[in-house]
């Protein structure tokens, strides 16, 4: 689970192999789009009754990172809850085990485009639109630079698919932390705009680097 | 019931007598299964009975008729027209498949016609209809055709499951099975839920032999293109012949090769399942037409419509089992008192032992086939949320209902409880849905909690649940697309990569819109044929069969001289496998130990095996380096020896193996998808609904880790594993194989021997990496980085 070290807009970062990012110099932990109640969601509008597990795996894999880098600040970068009522219908285990991490540390939930509205009151943490702190936090890529999250970046690497940052000049993109959380590949239009040359770090049984957007290379499988 | 005189007379206008079996199913009273061979007038005998009742006047729907193919309803629709109008019956006969109109499906709704043609996909859709007890109160037959292909497959189950519905909503309807010839009728007719079984004159023996070529059967491979040649002097000599081929990635291969030395500009064309519906339907239509000399296909046209004019049929490669080889041989000549003419052609030396046995037991009559097990669960699910998409259920009376489908006969309350828990919670041990129940139970009836999910679930009918597949054109040009390609296949092409499609080579430019761009490249050899599809394993009684011929040296005289000559060799330098005696060979070659295992349990089952036997391998340090396996044996290659192979063999240590690696096998994750998909917890890709450009859904491996980790005993996990036991994995064969062996017969050589000879030559290697994939992801981002000058 080695991470890969990089900077982005001057500051040194870290992007850890599970997805999130870490801040060593603020010791700031920052993750993107957790879609906790995901499958509460998708069964109270009629669909499919989902393994209602992934709230649970999701925060197994969070709590993992917070004992791993012990950091002051938690930033949940948007999109934390699938919807407003998935945030507030969220059961009680979970959030107390939302409390216990964030037992000794700030934690801010910037709010993004599923979860505009007020905070479930048992949730701990306050509610930002966007942070700026000699780097500028927001859920979707605005003017840059920025660090957001929304896209949920992959790219495909010898056959599979991997969950990835995405880095270039202007912004550098978190992939989505949640468990059920599909992807769009680093090579779409939209996320070409945004990043038409730099870096994806994928996320594997460590974090790999891989150039995106470089002059063509032939590439071997 | 008689024939009634105005239909004798039709006969005799036709200058035929009708069939003996025509007449008994004309007069047999309940349900029946009529065997008869292709030619034998089924269809007629499956509608007689109608065409003779609907002289009365009659209301409503009075004979459905369910045909696997979509084309053969409208074939039937057709061929029906011409006794209706000769007879001067007034019968409504319609069809009504995926294809059917809108409006036509609505007015069907309100004024069903007499007669209905479908499919079992159109029919369990209507059945989830409020209207369906109007629809069908009336019916009085229901006919069941190409019933031995439903049988073999889901379909044939969630029909069943229709056909028990059918039977609560008419009392009083009649059923017919119309089947090719199978081996065992009797249990046919269980799986169709009872019936007294009508046999037809089989007609004469076939004339099959082997296709004598100019020079032998190859060593190894599977392609048969040595015998290219010799295939292309019978299509000379035949008016319409049919190859079947039997993998698509070989009918391509095969295609090239008999287009190179088709000197004299035959018109031959191909089929197979990767080609576009429109490119499939030309070959068709010039196949109906007579254009055609040839067409190379694969068990894309074991179904269908009939061509008279075939007269041979060329199977290249081992026929795999004896009931198919029958069933394509009947492809050929569909009159019924001419013999069918086949040919065989071997792909190599073990093959040519392959059809030697199987030409012996079709001599015999004797045809295989394994079965099948008791109906799957994830169908029973599906069954039972469209059931409460037509209205509210007694969970009593449909259990009832759902144990007098044949496959279902032996449900157990447990399993039905399992099923309903699972379509109406979830089923999972965390009971999290309490407020979003998919289905909800009120005045001891179970029903949709909110109905809006009756148009999801409807939209997700059926049981063929088909890989992600990619459309390929050609750049910049418009037109029909050439085929379509499972995505996994092409997610591992680069632009520059050659594959063949069509019968055309083409390079891989690359990805839009989610459509594979290439450009024509006539003059390059394809890299690369693969667009994976499964290979069949080799039935257990053919397997048998040839292992009793190998072992018994006395029958060699059967086989071509230059086989028998490979085989006397191996009885003198090591020993023959015979029934009961399971021989394993260890030998030195290149620096690497082999160990050779003659299991004959199919491919599949030593595929398992192989990754089950190189497991244990490397526990006790002989460093396995890889393995291979075939429908005959297993070839496993080491850095030291294995002097003694039964404690790689020992039954308990497999199984509990197995636990521990079927769980995280991709085969596992690829079923999951599939009985996931079938129970209607994830929903399909329809087509036309991945755009570019969206964020792709997340991927059913994800809720496969999950439930694993979470919910371990969960009904959609204990069915997978279930599947992929008989399947894939096919663990019952090593079972079966293991059981069959009285002893082992291990020799350690100091060369390879004659009969491991050809396995080295296979392809198709297993590499054992415990960390393959992260090192071949590590190496190829290395690469890149350097590429960019990053490192």
């Amino acid at each position: 689970m080695t991470p890969h070290d990089f900077t982005f807009d001057g500051h040194g970062l870290q992007a850890r192999a599970s997805g999130a990012l870490f801040w060593p110099e603020r010791r700031w932990l920052v993750v993107a789009d957790l879609h906790l109640g995901k499958s509460e969601r998708m069964a109270r509008r009629g669909g499919s009754l989902l393994p209602p597990y992934e709230t649970q795996a999701t925060l197994d894999r969070l709590g993992a990172e917070i004992a791993a880098t012990d950091p002051v600040t938690v930033i949940s970068l948007g999109d934390g809850f699938d919807d407003d009522a998935a945030g507030m219908a969220l059961p009680d285990t979970v959030c107390h085990a939302l409390q216990a991490m964030a037992q000794g540390r700030d934690w801010i939930w910037v709010s993004g485009n599923h979860d505009p509205g007020a905070l479930n009151p048992k949730l701990p943490g306050q509610v930002a639109v966007e942070l700026s702190d000699g780097l500028t936090f927001r859920h979707e890529a605005g003017r840059g630079p920025d660090v957001s999250g929304h896209f949920h970046p992959c790219l495909r690497l010898a056959g599979q698919r991997l969950r990835c940052f995405l880095k270039g000049s202007d912004h550098l993109i978190l992939p989505a932390f949640g468990a059920y959380t599909g992807g769009l590949a680093v090579d779409d239009p939209v996320l070409r705009r945004l990043v038409p040359q730099g870096l994806a770090i994928a996320c594997a049984h460590r974090a790999i680097p891989v150039p995106v957007g470089a002059a063509k290379t032939r590439r071997r499988a | 019931m008689t024939l009634p005189p105005r239909f004798q007379d039709w006969f005799t206008r036709q200058g035929w007598q009708p069939h003996p079996h025509q007449i008994a199913l004309l007069q047999a009273k309940g349900d029946t299964l009529l065997i008869a061979p292709t030619g034998g007038g089924k269809t007629l005998a499956g509608f007689l009975p109608t065409l003779v009742e609907l002289a009365e006047p009659h209301e409503g729907m009075h004979t459905l008729y369910v045909s696997p193919l979509k084309a053969l309803t409208a074939d039937i629709a057709r061929n029906l027209s011409r006794p209706v109008a000769d007879l001067g019956l007034d019968i409504r006969i319609e069809d009504r498949t995926g294809d059917t109109r809108a409006s036509q499906r609505a007015r069907q709704k309100v004024d069903p016609p007499d007669v209905l043609l479908t499919t079992p996909e159109s029919l369990a859709l209507m059945l989830s209809y409020e209207q369906a007890p109007r629809i069908f109160g009336g019916l009085r037959r229901v006919v069941l055709d190409e019933l031995h292909a439903l049988a073999e497959n889901k379909r044939g189950d969630q029909l069943m499951l229709c056909l028990a519905r059918l039977k609560a909503l008419a009392p009083d309807v009649t059923v017919t099975g119309l089947s090719a010839t199978v081996e065992d009728p009797q249990r046919l007719a269980d799986f169709m839920g009872g019936g007294q079984v009508i046999n037809a004159d089989p007609g004469p023996d076939p004339d099959i032999a082997m296709l004598p070529t100019s020079q032998p059967a190859p060593w190894a491979g599977g392609g048969g293109h040595y015998a290219v040649r010799d295939v292309l002097a019978q299509v000379k000599q035949a008016t319409t012949t049919i190859i079947f081929i039997n993998t698509r990635a070989q009918a391509e291969l095969f295609f090239q090769a008999i287009w190179a030395a088709n000197d004299d500009n035959l018109p031959i064309g191909l089929h197979h399942g990767s080609l576009s519906r429109e490119a499939r339907q030309r070959v068709e239509a010039a196949m109906a037409a007579g254009e055609l000399r040839a067409v190379v296909a694969t068990g894309s046209l074991d179904l269908g419509i009939d061509w008279g004019a075939v007269d041979l049929v060329i199977q290249v490669g081992a026929p795999k089992n004896v009931k198919r080889l029958v069933q394509r041989i009947g492809r050929a000549n569909h009159r019924y008192n001419a013999p069918s003419r086949a040919r065989i052609v071997p792909a190599n030396r073990f093959e040519v032992i392959e059809c030697t046995a199987a030409l012996q037991a079709v001599r015999e009559r004797d045809l295989d086939g394994d079965p099948r097990g008791p109906g799957p669960l994830d169908v029973l699910c599906q069954h039972i949320l469209l059931t409460a998409c037509a209205g509210p259920f007694d969970p009593d009376d449909l259990f009832r209902e759902v144990r007098k489908a044949g496959p279902y006969r032996h449900l157990t309350q447990e399993d039905f409880d399992a099923c309903l828990d699972f379509a109406a919670t979830g089923g999972y041990a965390l009971r999290a849905y309490d407020r979003w129940q998919r289905l909800m139970l009120r005045d001891g009836l179970w029903r949709l909690r909110d109905p809006r999910a009756a148009r999801d679930l409807r939209m997700n009918i059926g049981t063929i649940v088909e890989a992600e597949m990619l459309k390929v054109r050609f750049r910049g040009r418009g037109g029909a697309p050439l085929g379509e390609v499972e995505e996994s296949f092409a997610a591992t092409l680069e632009t520059g990569d050659t594959f063949l499609i069509g019968g055309q080579t083409v390079r891989y430019d690359g990805l839009r819109d989610m459509v594979v761009e290439v450009t024509k490249q006539p003059t390059r050899e394809p890299k690369i044929a693969v667009f994976s599809g499964l290979k069949m394993a080799t039935s257990t009684q053919l397997s048998h069969r040839v292992q009793a011929l190998i072992g018994d040296p006395t029958h060699h005289n059967t086989l071509p001289a230059d086989t028998a000559e490979w085989l006397a060799l191996q009885a003198n330098v090591s020993t023959l496998p015979r029934p009961g005696v399971l021989v394993s060979e260890s030998f030195p070659h290149q620096g690497r130990w082999h160990l050779a295992v003659y299991g004959f349990a199919g491919r599949n089952a030593l595929q398992t095996l192989g990754l089950l036997m190189t497991r244990v391998m490397e526990e006790v340090g002989l460093a396995p380096l890889g393995f291979l396996a075939t429908d005959y044996a297993l070839l496993i290659w080491s850095l030291d020896p294995v002097t003694d192979p039964a404690p790689l063999l020992d039954r308990d240590a497999l199984r509990e193996g197995l636990g521990d690696w079927l769980g995280r096998n991709a085969v596992m994750k690829r079923s999951f998808r599939n009985v996931a998909t079938i129970a209607g917890l994830i929903q399909r890709n329809l087509p036309g609904q991945r755009k570019s450009g969206r964020q792709a859904t997340f991927s059913s491996d994800i809720l496969y880790d999950t439930l694993r980790r979470y919910d371990p005993d969960h009904l959609m996990l204990r069915i997978t594993a279930d599947e992929a036991r008989r399947g894939l994995v096919d663990f019952d064969r090593i079972e079966e194989m293991l059981a069959r062996t009285l002893r082992l017969d291990h020799r350690m050589l100091d060369r390879v021997s004659p009969l491991a000879a050809p396995l080295m030559l296979e392809k198709g290697r297993v590499p054992i990496a415990g960390q393959g994939r992260e090192r071949l992801a590590e190496a190829e981002a290395e690469a890149l980085m350097a590429e960019a000058g990053l490192t």
